[in-house]
């Protein structure tokens, strides 16, 4: 039986447009997904429950629309859904704080996580929890096997490694062959019905603060051709011009 | 003034050159940084000893640097690594490796920099689509975008001290599985030649491929062409959903330019387009765009490429 943790995050949806509002990204008109990412995760933390049993708890940060994306992971077959409130902007120290002190209380066996989340695609909230509850970690996995141990595949340089993982551990999942589940209609309803259980943790202050947003720097017009002859002279240009071959 | 250290980037057992460019981020924050270099052999460290702008090289040695452990790894780097803003690389082990020492020191971590100003960071969010700035209260890890800085200069001598290290490692690699070609994953390339579903089917990426090994390249792929052909592995991605990459040279062939895969390639330093839809967004981000069948431009290129090259 195993204690099973996944982490998600609600993000915007990545086919959404992004907007500035002065000098902050303004969301308001932008939908709210689960980072795409995150599915890998909870897809393996299910598959971890039907090898091993046990049950999957899924944690979120955020305020109370975050609820949703818990509702999404409860709909999929997640048991528990846990909120850690907070409406603050977190540098990871601090998210990554809370979200050990949650984890260790529920005494979990496993950690999974998206190998980064959609929005900020930094990847160190797995990592960094690991290093916090003392365990083993291993990003951007693309296959797991359940056991004692998890075995788990990863990219190295020049391939894959296989590599042994004893638990606990955190585990932050890319894609690899992993075909999601969708939800079914009892899931969803039963997502309905399902209490959010809401946690508040002291946070320790941030260190890292926002100055501003901005639009990336718009690209220079290119050089443009007509007819694949150009390739010729575009090959030449790349090594006298670009200095890149 | 702020103290800084720089980790030095090691791949397949050597100083990585993008260490030069960290070097550089460092002496933006304004100071002159220890490189730390993770080696199980001292000698490793010699390869960072050229680089100029330097306080010092410090030869971190353990057996814990064989292979990789992110526990492990940051455990003997902290033992060792002086206070101060710590700077890696931001491929996918540094990232992972820059969120573990920082937890490690219960500072913050800012991943994926790509440009400094008066000690501000400045960090692609939206996969892109939006640029974040922050400022640091405090010491903090920090990773940085491969190709973005320039190289700091290589004609230094600085002194390399050797200081022994150790950390426990948690996990255990059972089996190294090489890929089937020599060829770079996308991950990797400083050059990528990838296709879309323009492509037609997947038995053409054949003439990608040659491309690629004429340049020493990696081949990759769209999403569109990923979800489609099951003979394009989702390693090939390049996209929101595939792997982010940095690349000198990305040329992007037959393929549209939806959001997702510029998010993934846009920070590239050079862009070539080939699409026969002259319409197709991709021109937009293209320094050298080419509206024409990849039927008609790839013999094109790689004859010339290829004559280049002898």
């Amino acid at each position: 039986m195993a204690n099973i943790i996944v982490l998600v995050k609600q993000v915007p949806d990545t086919n959404a447009r992004i907007v500035l509002s002065g000098e902050r990204v303004d969301l308001s008109a932008v939908k709210k997904v689960m980072s795409p990412y995150d599915e890998f995760a909870v897809e393996t933390a299910l598959q971890h429950r039907e090898a091993s049993g046990g049950e999957v708890t899924a944690i979120t940060v955020g305020a109370a629309g975050a609820d949703k994306v818990l509702k999404d992971a409860k709909a999929i077959g997640v048991d528990h859904i846990v909120r850690i409130d907070c409406d603050d902007n977190l540098d990871s120290n601090a998210l990554q704080s809370m979200l050990a002190s949650v984890v260790s209380s529920l005494e979990a066996d496993v950690v999974y996580c998206g190998k980064s989340a959609a929005d900020t695609g930094a990847g160190s909230t797995g990592p960094g929890l690991a290093e916090r509850l003392g365990w083993a970690s291993v990003s951007n996995t693309i296959s797991v096997a359940f056991g004692d141990q998890l075995s788990v595949i990863t990219p190295s340089s020049g391939g894959n490694a296989r590599v042994n993982v004893p638990l606990p551990a955190v585990i932050s999942c890319d894609k690899g062959d992993i075909k999601v589940r969708k939800p079914n209609v009892k899931g969803i309803m039963q997502a309905k019905r399902a209490q959010v259980d809401v946690q508040s943790v002291e946070v320790p202050a941030s260190t890292i603060s926002i100055v501003t947003h901005s639009m990336p720097p718009a690209k220079p017009a290119g050089k443009s051709y007509e007819g694949g002859a150009a390739a010729a002279e575009v090959a030449q240009l790349l090594r006298d011009e670009a200095n890149v071959i | 003034m702020t103290e800084t250290v720089v980790i030095a980037e090691i791949v397949k057992g050597a100083v990585h050159p993008t260490t030069a460019e960290l070097i550089t981020a460092a002496n933006a924050l304004g100071s002159q940084p220890v490189v730390v270099v993770p080696c199980a052999d001292a000698s490793l460290a010699d390869g960072a000893a050229k680089f100029t702008g330097v306080a010092g090289i410090l030869a971190a040695k353990s057996d814990v640097f064989s292979d990789y452990d992110a526990a492990g790894w940051a455990a003997a780097l902290d033992a060792v690594t002086p206070a101060g803003i710590i700077i890696t690389s931001a491929s996918p082990q540094s990232k992972d490796l820059a969120a573990r020492l920082a937890a490690r020191r219960g500072i913050s971590v800012v991943q994926d920099v790509v440009k400094i100003e008066s000690g501000n960071l400045t960090s692609p969010i939206y996969s892109g689509k939006a640029m974040q700035t922050v400022s640091l209260s405090g010491n903090a890890v920090v990773s940085v975008r491969p190709n973005v800085f320039d190289a700091s200069g290589n004609d230094g001598s600085a002194n390399v001290s050797v200081v022994d290290t150790s950390g426990d490692v948690a996990t255990a690699v059972q089996e190294f599985m090489a890929r089937a070609s020599n060829r770079l994953d996308v991950a990797e390339a400083n050059i990528i030649i990838s296709g879309g579903r323009g492509m037609g089917n997947p038995e053409n990426f054949s003439h990608l491929e040659a491309i690629a090994d004429t340049l020493g390249a990696a081949v990759g792929a769209s999403r569109a062409a990923v979800d489609t052909w099951d003979e394009i592995p989702h390693s090939m991605q390049v996209g929101q959903t595939g792997k982010t990459v940095n690349p000198n040279l990305y040329i992007a062939v037959g393929i549209s330019g939806a959001i997702q895969h510029l998010a993934g390639m846009r920070s590239s330093k050079y862009i070539v387009a080939i699409n026969k839809d002259a319409d197709a967004p991709i021109f937009q981000h293209a320094d050298y765009g080419i509206v024409a069948t990849w039927e008609e431009a790839l013999p094109i290129l790689q004859s010339t490429l290829s004559a280049m090259m002898a």
